[in-house]
């Protein structure tokens, strides 16, 4: 007999290795997420998996599943607080969503929706952020950016690149590139990258393809985010290196 | 950590390109250099002038007039805070709490500590960056860092003379080591108050390549200077207690955290390893006993409040940036290189020494049931007498109110900022697991005291500590900095504070670490015994924008040369 857990009143199988949340998903149950990616080991900063095991809140992501845990996720309690954390995200950085080209294809936005997040809630900080559109291909937009680490995970441990990293402490903290100039145009960044695939924002873009599919027949357009993830759990890499369902696959 | 920190003493800052060639040199990428050297709040990757100034910005420093004498000294060099002279001389800045709040106001210059500032102190060290003058030739005076021990017990008359006990727990044997300390009950002095003994026990049955032994001096949390009068008085204590851990979980190595705040103190510690080292006290065959090896290095850290917390602690030894790991595994198992690693605080290693010296039945007697031995108090604030004060667990509020000479106390705020703020109508509650639980931190407040600035003072802190991995901590802390403040502007309304109640929820509940965690208690510790003080700065709306909207049209009227009643916005009242 498998082990398992209760995730919300079901019983979630799960092999000995698995999170509560890589159970939770390829057994069909969605948590909310945003810096978790299937493809990468968890390390649970964005705290949107948030769950309660036991009367305690942890993140679902890098929790261990366990035997007999008793699980809640789709409580409103949990999504009150996870409406705040998006609501935190959003007054971090500068989101646009009606001037941005990912608009559709963006899983902040997508989980707002998801979510009901109704209000901006918190006050924005407004923060000064500069654009790097040094490199002839891509564009960087850090306005966007979540410091979910992805980019820096995909190119340290897919790609063997190092292109990102986080610099900073606190508020303070920001993503960069690896070059003395400061500038991604001197870094070894390529369109086929991981790196380039995995932003679940808009900060890394491919130039000239922005709006290759209109917006309304994007991915977040037609189905909702919690239906999406369950889709692409666990995600599959092909022959290259990609990975079709990975947001910012144009 | 250790390479940038000898670049940035040698250069005044980390050069791009040192950086680059340190990458090549070590074969990892540049951005990651950068990325740690970011993360520490005494590393600078730009020119930070010759004289880095930085004044220490506890609430007891501004209480002493810290600020004014910032204000004096920016003007009289021509400054702004945070910004670098334009000859590059010097730039003034302020810092999280240095440890000195029994002596301030104090600041650091180029990392030393100078205390007991005042209007003449500042006009002299003016003329002497003026002059250029090397630190080495200012007044040693400046640099005088006093123990001010007030009270003393059998932790600071200790006696026992570097080696003594090691002797006798080399005769009885490792494992009776690890029992003796879990039969004197004695827990971790760092505030979370876990059992040593069971500590050491774990760490000693995990299974590893090497173990590690970590001693805990980043002493950050605000108001809190009892390690390093420990470090001054009984650094052998704290050695002999590493070297009676490495035996008991068998480690041959031990790194020591000591805080960059605490960097006056590196050498002299440096020479006691050096002495113990000679007198065979540490070394390979320790005592005579062959394979008894164990050494310890000191690692210095450089400006982060989170490496107090073990796993960032350890982190940071690693040389990565100071982010607090997830957990399980503990580092008992997974610790110092993924190795099991005993962690323990300053104070608490030389409590084990104590323990050990004394029995686990006499040191059972000291204190109470649950919080055995005798506790390290760093008394600051509003009171005649601040200084050390040592007492067995279980001493009251009030008594150690009587003892300091405090009067007229309003409040007293217990362990820092993370800790607990303790009304009047409370002074009867005693330190103790049991009760208060307490790292040694105790700031008292008069009835002088807005304690709505106090509050706003730790919610500063926080906001600059974060260290910004998870999203709760790095933005929550951020916003609550800014809703105090504008509380603190007159803006304020009970929309206002039923927000802090909300961001209070989110915090406590989805945040990494303790910081997070305990991020808004001095807002809501002194909402409840303190309400007034905030509502005496509300407006009487439920609502009120955060910015000045007749402030910001100030550009418009400048240009347009207007200043009539139709170009101003009324006051929403």
């Amino acid at each position: 007999m498998k082990d398992t857990f209760l995730l919300d009143g079901s019983t979630i199988p799960f092999e000995p290795g698995q999170t509560v949340m890589q159970a939770a998903l390829a057994a069909g149950h969605y948590i909310p997420h945003l810096c978790y990616h299937p493809e990468f080991k968890p390390h649970g900063s964005c705290k949107l998996c948030t769950v309660k095991i036991n009367g305690r809140t942890v993140a679902s992501c890098t929790m261990p599943a366990e035997t007999g845990l008793q699980v809640e996720s789709g409580i409103e309690e949990l999504n009150a607080l996870r409406r705040s954390l998006v609501q935190m995200l959003f007054a971090e950085g500068n989101h646009f969503c009606p001037s941005c080209e990912k608009s559709g294809n963006c899983a902040l936005q997508a989980l707002g929706y998801d979510l009901e997040v109704h209000a901006t809630g918190f006050r924005h900080l407004y923060p000064d952020r500069p654009l790097d559109a040094s490199h002839p291909d891509i564009l960087l937009d850090f306005n966007r950016c979540i410091l979910c680490e992805l980019c820096v995970r995909a190119s340290s441990e897919v790609d063997g690149k190092n292109v990102f990293a986080l610099s900073g402490r606190g508020i303070t903290k920001h993503l960069i590139v690896n070059a003395e100039s400061g500038k991604l145009s001197d870094t070894d960044i390529s369109l086929a990258d991981k790196a380039m695939q995995v932003c679940p924002v808009g900060v890394i873009l491919p130039k000239r393809a922005g709006f290759s599919v209109p917006i309304g027949e994007r991915r977040y357009d037609q189905r909702p985010i919690s239906a999406q993830a369950l889709d692409d759990a666990p995600r599959q890499t092909d022959a290259d290196g990609n990975c079709a369902a990975c947001e910012g696959t144009p | 950590m250790q390479i940038l920190r000898e670049i940035q003493e040698h250069f005044g800052h980390i050069p791009h390109r040192i950086v680059t060639e340190l990458a090549q040199r070590l074969s990892i990428p540049r951005a990651r250099i950068e990325s740690v050297a970011s993360f520490y709040s005494f590393l600078h990757l730009k020119p930070h002038g010759d004289y880095r100034v930085l004044f220490s910005d506890n609430i007891t420093d501004r209480m002493l007039g810290s600020q004014p004498l910032m204000e004096l000294m920016c003007q009289q060099l021509w400054l702004q805070p945070g910004k670098v002279s334009e000859d590059g001389l010097v730039s003034i800045d302020t810092t999280s709490c240095t440890g000195m709040c029994d002596q301030g106001p104090a600041l650091l210059v180029n990392g030393h500590a100078v205390t007991n500032l005042n209007h003449q102190r500042v006009q002299e060290i003016v003329q002497l960056i003026r002059n250029r003058t090397p630190l080495a030739d200012w007044p040693a005076d400046f640099f005088r860092v006093e123990d001010n021990i007030r009270r003393s017990g059998l932790l600071l008359d200790s006696a026992l003379a570097p080696g003594e006990l090691l002797r006798a727990a080399l005769s009885s044997g490792a494992p009776n080591v690890v029992e003796s300390i879990k039969a004197s009950g004695l827990r971790g002095r760092g505030g979370a108050g876990f059992s040593t003994g069971l500590k050491w026990e774990a760490c000693r049955n995990a299974q590893g390549s090497e173990h590690y032994v970590v001693c805990n001096a980043d002493e950050g949390e605000p108001g809190t200077f009892k390690d390093r009068v420990l470090l001054t008085r009984q650094p052998d204590l704290v050695f002999e207690g590493m070297t009676l851990c490495a035996l008991a979980v068998g480690a041959k190595k031990g790194l020591f955290y000591l805080r960059g705040e605490y960097r006056y103190l590196l050498e002299p510690l440096q020479a006691v390893l050096q002495r113990r080292r000679d007198n065979n006290l540490l070394g390979t065959g320790i005592l005579g006993q062959a394979g008894f090896d164990f050494d310890i290095e000191i690692h210095l850290g450089a400006g982060a409040y989170i490496c107090g917390e073990e796993s960032a602690l350890i982190e940071s030894l690693e040389g990565k940036r100071g982010v607090p790991r997830n957990r399980p595994p503990f580092p008992v198992t997974h610790g110092y290189l993924q190795q099991p690693t005993a962690v323990d605080n300053v104070e608490t290693f030389c409590q084990a020494v104590l323990a050990l010296h004394m029995g686990a039945e006499r040191f059972r007697a000291i204190g109470t049931a649950k919080s055995t031995g005798s506790k390290l108090i760093s008394v600051s604030g509003d009171c005649q007498r601040p200084g050390i004060y040592e007492y067995p667990f279980g001493v009251s509020v009030r008594e150690i109110l009587q003892d300091c000479g405090a009067v007229n106390t309003l409040a007293v705020q217990v362990s820092g900022p993370s800790g607990i703020c303790v009304a009047e109508s409370e002074f009867d509650r005693r330190l103790g697991f049991e009760d208060l639980p307490t790292a040694g931190a105790f700031m008292i407040f008069d009835d002088s005291r807005d304690l709505f600035e106090v509050a706003r003072n730790f919610v500063h802190f926080f906001a600059h500590e974060s260290c910004g991995f998870c999203t709760p901590c790095r933005v929550g802390t951020s916003i609550l900095k800014q809703t105090m403040d504008k509380i603190a502007a007159g803006h304020g309304t009970r929309y206002d504070l039923s927000e802090v109640e909300n961001l209070d929820r989110v915090l406590q509940t989805t945040s990494h670490c303790g910081l997070g965690r305990t991020a808004c208690n001095p807002v809501l510790h002194t909402l409840k015994h303190f309400r007034p003080s905030y509502e005496n700065k509300l407006k009487s709306l439920m609502f009120s924008p955060a910015f000045d909207l007749d402030g910001s049209l100030a550009r418009a009227r400048q240009m347009t040369g207007r200043d009539d009643a139709g170009a101003h916005l009324k006051e929403i009242e």
